[in-house]
């Protein structure tokens, strides 16, 4: 196996007595897809700032690229490309400009910048938007320009923040089309993400966060076959009686979950667990048979959903 | 902690050979690269900024060139000429025999830069931290939030000196240069600008957000200053007990440095030099308290 990019061991930051992340541990292989899958507040953004050598951390070790990142910042930071939560694009440039200045910061020289601007605003879909106003860009098409300046010093490792949150569903497959295309031509990705169907999608191994630790780590399939079962019932009996219809459904499904508007049923085999619920006389208002996601496998550790 | 065995050493790249450093494990390849990668933006990261800023005030060059040609001759026309009219009084401090205009001129150039520094280093260093975060945004590249402060300095400065320069040749057109030495005036007034705006950038990175603080600090901070820093008449015309506001005042420094300049005003040498050295106390202050606070800010 490769030497891994990313090394963290025990990784702590503080803010006074709040650990936003308290010792976690997690490598990352050149070429690999990962991601770190949590709700919001559970410490992953920080992470990401620790590993994007701009936050420094309090205990632990961390090494990027094989450096330290506390005496090579800017060294580890050239072979980034960094995609924040929020989107800092500098809208008193034109959209190919953004591109263009960025490039300079990694010391490369204007005609290379010239060539990888073209190229990448080609990348992100945008060749008809070279000279367009940032503002009067869509969301999505902001966020790809963000990715596409992200990339303009070619980096060995890109860090990509909530990259599709608050995008529209259309939007979000054109981004994880693009995300998908990168992580073919093997580029190392990290991702935080509160999607689990982004995470399903785009990550080879991720680890679940929660309160500044890891729950459990592996591959999508790997988690979803470990903490939850193949397959959920979704009953809906109204909001008021969810949790008194729970006390009778002893013994039915593997697990059950009562969430305040539904209750999950975990099993092998939904419609059969759906009959028993019907033959026990209860007739919920709205039912539904799918597969075992992410958000089970949350729910499971947690016991809290991811978006709340 | 500069034991040439531990790893650190080589923070400033492999001095001997390459790559296998003394000692340690040999550096692998990815690292390598890093660090070569990170050599040219580590020595010219400011200047990256610079021209990144220079580039973002061509959106509003139209206003830069305007401001700058039409303030001196509206200013010096109004002030110098208009106003002139009406004041008679020996202006020019002790012995020296001067006109308004020539008094008011070097004056109303310290007050230019300071105009286009509080523009410059106010609204738009909260912006890139907070409404447009352009400073996030280089910090994820290898540049470092001193060189982003250094860039923002050498940006200001590339609209200011031109804008002094020109503001100048106003200044001589209208005749309001007697001294050969006067051309120093504009050194005197960029220094001043730039001594009020290293510290105001200070400040306005501390702000997490604008409930006024800026308009509130224009208002009732650089407004006065322009009003009692010996700008339209000589400090000493003013009581006692206000004239400590033209002593902290950086731009009265300034201002009274220039005439020194423009038309040799007299004054005792140790003042002279407690003008530059005021001057130099803000401007090294308000640069390092800006690392300081953007590296905070920043690198949380």
């Amino acid at each position: 196996m490769p030497a891994p990019v990313i090394v963290a061991s025990d990784l702590t930051k503080r803010y006074k007595d709040f650990a936003a992340v308290d010792g976690i541990s997690f490598e990352v292989a050149p070429g690999e897809s990962f991601g770190l899958l949590g709700p919001n507040g559970a410490g992953k953004s920080t992470t990401m700032r620790m590993v994007g050598a701009v936050s420094t951390r309090t205990s632990g070790d961390l090494r990027i690229v094989d450096l330290d990142p506390n005496d090579y910042g800017p060294e580890i930071r050239s072979q980034l490309g960094v995609v924040p939560q929020a989107d800092n694009l500098d809208v008193e440039l034109k959209a190919r400009d953004n591109l263009v200045v960025y490039g300079r910061y990694f010391g490369l020289p204007r005609k290379v910048v010239q060539q990888r601007a073209d190229e990448l605003m080609a990348f992100a879909q945008l060749e008809d938007k070279v000279k367009a106003k940032v503002d009067d860009l869509s969301g999505g098409m902001k966020r790809r320009l963000t990715i596409a300046r992200a990339l303009i010093n070619d980096p060995r490792i890109l860090l990509l923040d909530e990259p599709t949150t608050g995008l529209d569903p259309q939007a979000r497959h054109i981004l994880w089309d693009r995300l998908f295309r990168l992580k073919e031509q093997g580029t190392t990705l990290v991702l935080t993400t509160h999607y689990m169907d982004e995470a399903e999608q785009l990550c080879d191994r991720l680890v679940v966060v929660d309160k500044g630790s890891i729950m459990a780590e592996g591959s999508p399939a790997a988690l979803i076959r470990r903490y939850s079962s193949r397959e959920v019932l979704e009953v809906r009996f109204g909001s008021d009686r969810n949790e008194r219809v729970a006390g009778q459904l002893a013994g039915i499904g593997e697990r059950i979950e009562v969430l305040p508007d539904r209750i999950l049923v975990y099993s092998e085999d939904g419609e059969a667990e759906l009959n028993r619920i019907t033959e026990l006389g209860l007739r919920p208002l709205t039912s539904l048979v799918r597969r075992s996601s992410l958000e089970d496998v949350f729910l499971r550790l947690t016991g809290r959903s991811l978006i709340e | 902690m500069s034991d040439s065995g531990s790893p650190r050493g080589s923070a400033g790249g492999t001095g001997s050979g390459t790559g296998s450093a003394s000692g340690a494990a040999p550096m692998s390849e990815m690292a390598r690269a890093a660090i070569a990668a990170g050599t040219l933006p580590r020595r010219w990261g400011a200047l990256y900024v610079a021209e990144h800023r220079t580039r973002s005030m061509g959106a509003y060059t139209g206003t830069i060139i305007a401001t700058g040609i039409g303030n001196p001759v509206v200013y010096l026309f109004a002030l110098g000429v208009g106003l002139a009219t009406l004041v008679d009084a020996d202006v020019g401090g002790a012995g020296a025999d001067v006109s308004y205009l020539t008094f008011v001129a070097p004056a109303l150039l310290a007050s230019a830069a300071v105009t286009i520094a509080t523009e410059e280093f106010s609204y738009p260093i909260l912006g890139a931290f907070k409404w447009n975060p352009t400073f996030f945004a280089i910090n994820a590249s290898p540049i470092s939030p001193r060189q982003i402060v250094d860039g923002q300095i050498l940006s200001v400065l590339v609209r200011m000196v031109p804008s002094c320069i020109v503001y100048f040749l106003f200044m001589l057109v209208f005749g309001a240069v007697p001294s050969p030495l006067g051309w120093l005036s504009i050194i005197a007034a960029v220094a001043t600008g730039m001594a009020v705006g290293a510290v105001l950038m200070a400040y306005v990175s501390t702000l997490q957000t604008d409930s006024g603080q800026i308009a509130l600090l224009m208002r009732f901070g650089l407004t006065p200053m322009f009003l009692f820093s010996g700008t339209f008449f000589p400090l000493s015309q003013l009581p006692g007990y206000l004239q400590w506001i033209g002593w902290i005042s950086p731009l009265w420094h300034g201002t009274e440095l220039g005439r020194v300049f423009s038309y040799g005003a007299a004054e005792p040498i140790w003042l002279t030099v407690t003008h530059v050295l005021h001057l130099a106390a803000w401007l090294v202050f308000g640069w390092l308290a800006s690392r300081r606070v953007a590296a905070r800010r920043l690198n949380r």
